[in-house]
């Protein structure tokens, strides 16, 4: 019981690396893609609205399949680090439409203060506009780390030994599927809400004091 | 004492087919304390947005201390830093504490040390009277307060010219006061500033020259006792009279506490 257990659980790095791979590259791809699209002109908007309206509209299982065949095609890299990347270009999609919700969020009167002391606009988005937008950004993107952890699993399909692949071995190899995929199940949810728990924390430490 | 600081020529905006003002000259003086009215719409936020260069004009030119800052490839940024403006909603940097808010501007643009730019930004707020504040989010201060803290703000920069965007039009009647003090306090220690208000006690005893715009263009311009008791034109009393009216009325509501 023990070693079954243990088996599945020993998978659980692998997911961990997986997100630890994908949601920050989603999260820079993200963040960049979102500023170019509120300020860097109607050329690099249009094109950034393509690209998070194509990697949005399609299963991330089945991008994921095309990425890694062109990435394995290209680079021969692992299919750890194929499945890894391509999540986390997938994610960069979903991470760049919450930035530039937030971004948005944050009062257009902001950036007309901190021109208007004479701030370039460079240094108004990093001063003035992010401080605020990441805040506001915290909810939205605490759901998306738990999509990325979760979609993790989807790099099964590649062969790379995380923690689903190793139910599904345990399961076929010892005929207990509900004990093999119960345990699998269990694991995400323990990481998902501790993952949530950090970010609700962080999320009340970052929030601005207001009224008297 | 009486050198222009600023100087506006023939200025005009429009807006596609639509024309915000036309052709407007506007001289003033170091010290001076202009003071801008007229009925909405008539172009004056415009007119201040396009002298610390947040809008541009179509035509016409503004020279700031002698330079043209309308000449193409001017720097804007370094106009702003040389020109105070204070908005009618404050826009205060939410996520900075007074301090920071009137600090970000002395370490960010113009560079100075953090302990440099903190003795400043304490010295601006105790001048608009919140020293005890500095430490205070924007969320924890009242409209009045948030005003005071962006004159202060704006003054760090120590600019040439203060610019008000109607700065108690959205305030709640009893914070008028301590935020027109201020700006009393300022005009007495001869701040160059043009104010845009329809707060016409203000305009009367603080204003050496007052400006009537309507529909674009100057109407009436003057010393208050010349547009208040003795203007050229029909519709400058009227203007006049109709905005007093109004006041007088807010004030005597005041008075009365017959609002809550």
């Amino acid at each position: 019981m023990f070693t079954f257990f243990s088996y599945i659980a020993a998978g659980t790095a692998v997911t961990i690396a997986v997100t630890l791979v994908a949601l920050p590259m989603g999260l820079v791809f993200g963040l960049v893609f979102a500023l170019l699209y509120i300020y860097g002109g109607p050329l690099l908007s249009a094109l950034m609205k393509v690209y998070s309206t194509m990697m949005r509209g399609v299963p991330p299982v089945v991008l994921l399949f095309i990425l890694y065949f062109i990435m394995s095609g290209a680079i021969n890299l692992s299919p750890f680090w194929a499945g890894s990347l391509s999540l986390g270009i997938i994610s960069s999609a979903y991470q760049m439409e919450i930035f530039r919700g937030s971004i948005q969020s944050v009062g257009s009167g902001q950036m007309v203060a901190a021109r208007a002391i004479g701030m370039s606009r460079i240094r108004a988005i990093r001063y003035i506009i992010l401080p605020q937008a990441l805040r506001y950004a915290i909810p939205p993107w605490s759901n998306e780390a738990s999509t990325v952890l979760k979609d993790s699993s989807l790099v099964y399909a590649l062969g790379v030994a995380e923690i689903l692949r190793r139910a599904q071995l345990l399961s076929a190899s010892t005929q207990q599927p509900f004990l093999a995929y119960g345990s699998a199940a269990f694991i995400y949810f323990v990481l998902v809400f501790f993952t949530n728990r950090m970010l609700d924390l962080l999320e009340q430490k970052t929030r601005l004091p207001t009224h008297l | 004492m009486d050198q222009p600081i600023l100087v506006i020529k023939d200025l005009t905006k429009r807006y596609g087919e639509n024309v915000i003002f036309n052709e407007i000259s506007m001289t003033v003086n170091e010290g001076d304390t202009i003071v801008i009215i007229g009925p909405s719409g008539t172009g004056k936020s415009t007119l201040l947005r396009c002298i610390n260069l947040l809008t541009r004009a179509d035509e016409g030119q503004i020279w700031l201390s002698g330079e043209e800052i309308t000449a193409p490839k001017h720097n804007e940024d370094h106009v702003r830093q040389h020109v105070g403006m204070v908005f009618q909603n404050f826009l205060l940097f939410n996520h900075l504490t007074a301090l920071d808010n009137v600090m970000i501007g002395l370490t960010k643009v113009k560079g100075l040390h953090k302990d440099a730019a903190k003795t400043k930004a304490l010295q601006e707020l105790d001048r608009v009277g919140l020293a005890d504040r500095a430490g205070h989010y924007p969320g924890q201060l009242s409209g009045g307060q948030q005003q005071r803290v962006a004159i202060a703000r704006a003054l760090a920069m120590d600019p040439y010219i203060m610019l008000f965007d109607e700065p108690t039009s959205a305030l709640d009647p009893e914070l008028i006061g301590e935020v027109l003090q201020v700006m009393e306090q300022l005009a007495r220690d001869r701040m160059t500033m043009l104010v845009v208000t329809h707060e016409m006690g203000f305009a009367r005893e603080v204003a050496d020259r007052i400006v009537f715009l309507e529909k674009g263009h100057i109407v009436e311009e003057g010393a208050p006792d010349d547009l208040f008791y003795r203007p050229k034109f029909e519709r400058t009393r009227e203007f006049l009279w109709k905005i007093s009216e109004l006041y007088g009325k807010k004030d005597a509501g005041q008075e009365g506490g017959a609002k809550p």
